[in-house]
């Protein structure tokens, strides 16, 4: 392995990209927690509102998406 | 120095990742995939829209008005149960009135003739009774006389066995006097 | 060069990427525009299956349905439900270009889970004609439905009268930043499952730690089986709140 500030340059910052997964994760979790706190408050509004569920996860996990494309561009596409 | 071998290294990177890059990156290949994804996007389309489609609709629209179907013939069976029962309860309570009436009739009637009997009866008992009283009092009367005479006969005779002579219109005086007492 | 620094450090080969390579069916050479290649075939595939389940399923019509001809009433049921609700009566109309877009996401994302297969909704490519077709589809649908009253949409008249210039900046971009994350989604989503599931098998060339790669195999693969689901659902959900928003630009 020799130095080579370009290749260490892509692979730190997939590293930090892939840190957005994590965050995402965070995020998924507050959407899947929330609702579920919401669900056992008042379980019968709680079916009715799965579709919403399930478009804040899908939102929330888009960005988590996002940031490993970005980590996957820096190591396989710069 | 350092700049170049930094450009070089670029430059190296650059050609080995457009081996080794993401497939997905590869434009080369997006006419092709883009072309295939529209054939097939239409052929599904095609087929969803002239065949499945409207068969599942119409083999669901069918099932529902099936489903309809069987609930309102279900109603219908129902609804005749409900007048049979009532049909039923209603000859019941009928056979019941008429046999409260015959028994009624029967009743009357069992009574009518048990008044004319007792009716018959009584008249027949009274007649008896009157007759038997008529005899009794004949009897009566037939006894009183036989006993006046006895009694006279016995005194005429005592007197006579007595010794004394009979005077047989005292003696009977004093027998009917002393049968009245 | 990424893989090569891999290869020469430990022993281990990782190509998580190389299952998405698209090659000619036949032979070596160019990929023009009409190439059948290997997206051709599980395209081809895809559409068989959802014929197969489709009309060869249904062709009893059966009143007590058989168990392929359920599994097409409960898809039909399922996404007819989830039209009307989010969209009202007036989006049934569009209920066959939906059902076309689900049916080839799901096939594609349940095909592409089967070891050896090409998953062709991983690919920007094709997400990215879908969530783009989406978007232009939809945005006709609001002009010609409520023509310039659509622009509506992106004006809060129940803002405070000076932030609805910044709202409505804010809206055109979350706008047509719809159709990149809407395709996106559905591309990383898939993409990220598969390679995850191609490191881990990777790290199953070295022995000691082969069995615990295979039981991550396992589990990752079990989470894309849902996400492969889910991800249709989400695709054909946003769709129709996407179509909502062009049929009733004012709630």
């Amino acid at each position: 392995m020799e130095g080579d500030i370009a290749s260490m340059g892509q692979f730190i910052g997939a590293g930090l990209a892939a840190i957005g997964s994590g965050a995402a994760a965070i995020g998924v979790g507050h959407v899947a927690g929330n609702f579920l706190a919401g669900a056992l408050r008042n379980p019968s509004a709680a079916a009715s509102q799965t579709a919403t569920l399930f478009i804040g996860l899908a939102f929330a996990e888009a960005l988590g998406i996002f940031s490993f494309l970005v980590a996957l561009l820096l190591m396989f596409a710069v | 120095m350092a700049t170049e071998t930094i450009a070089a290294g670029a430059a190296h990177g650059a050609t080995e990742t457009a081996k080794a890059g993401m497939p997905q990156l590869d434009f080369s290949t997006f006419p092709n995939q883009i072309f295939w994804l529209l054939v097939a996007l239409v052929v599904i389309y095609l087929v969803l829209s002239r065949i499945a489609l409207p068969r599942i609709g119409s083999v669901l629209a069918e099932r529902q008005g099936t489903i309809t179907n069987d609930i309102a013939a279900a109603e219908g069976l129902r609804q005749k149960a409900l007048n049979a029962e009532k049909a039923y309860n209603d000859a019941l309570i009928q056979a019941r009135a008429e046999a409260h009436k015959i028994v009624a009739e029967a009743k009357a009637e069992i009574q009518k003739t048990l008044d004319a009997a007792t009716a018959k009866a009584d008249i027949d008992i009274a007649a008896k009774a009157a007759e038997s009283s008529a005899r009794i009092a004949e009897i009566r009367a037939g006894a009183m006389d036989a006993v006046t005479e006895v009694a006279n006969d016995t005194a005429k005779e005592l007197i006579a066995a007595f010794g004394g002579k009979a005077d047989s219109r005292a003696v009977t005086s004093a027998v009917a006097a002393r049968l009245k007492g | 060069m990424a893989e090569e620094a891999h290869s020469e450090g430990s022993g281990l080969v990782f190509h998580p990427l190389d299952q998405f390579i698209v090659k000619p069916l036949f032979g070596e050479g160019p990929i023009h525009w009409y190439t059948p290649t290997n997206v051709t075939l599980w395209m081809t595939i895809a559409v068989l299956c959802i014929v197969a389940v489709f009309v060869f399923g249904t062709r009893g019509r059966a009143i007590i349905p058989t168990r392929v001809q359920s599994v097409a009433e409960v898809i039909y049921g399922f996404i007819y439900k989830m039209i009307e609700d989010v969209t009202g009566h007036d989006g049934v109309k569009y209920f066959p270009y939906i059902m076309t877009l689900f049916l080839f996401i799901l096939f594609s994302n349940y095909l592409g889970l089967l070891p050896t297969s090409f998953t062709p909704t991983s690919h920007i490519a094709v997400t990215a004609v879908l969530g783009f077709g989406v978007f232009i589809i939809v945005t006709l649908i609001g002009f010609v439905k409520n023509g310039a009253s659509f622009l509506g949409l992106f004006w809060m008249a129940d803002s405070p009268a000076i932030l609805r210039p910044v709202i409505a900046v804010i809206e055109l971009i979350s706008y047509f930043v719809r159709p990149v994350s809407h395709s996106i989604r559905l591309a990383g989503n898939i993409m990220a499952g598969h390679a995850v599931i191609k490191v881990f098998a990777g790290f199953a060339a070295i022995a000691a730690i082969s069995p615990v790669s295979i039981l991550a195999i396992v589990a990752i693969y079990g989470l894309e089986v849902l996400v492969a689901g889910i991800q249709a659902y989400v695709f054909t959900i946003l769709t129709c709140v996407y179509l909502k928003d062009a049929l009733h630009p004012h709630h």
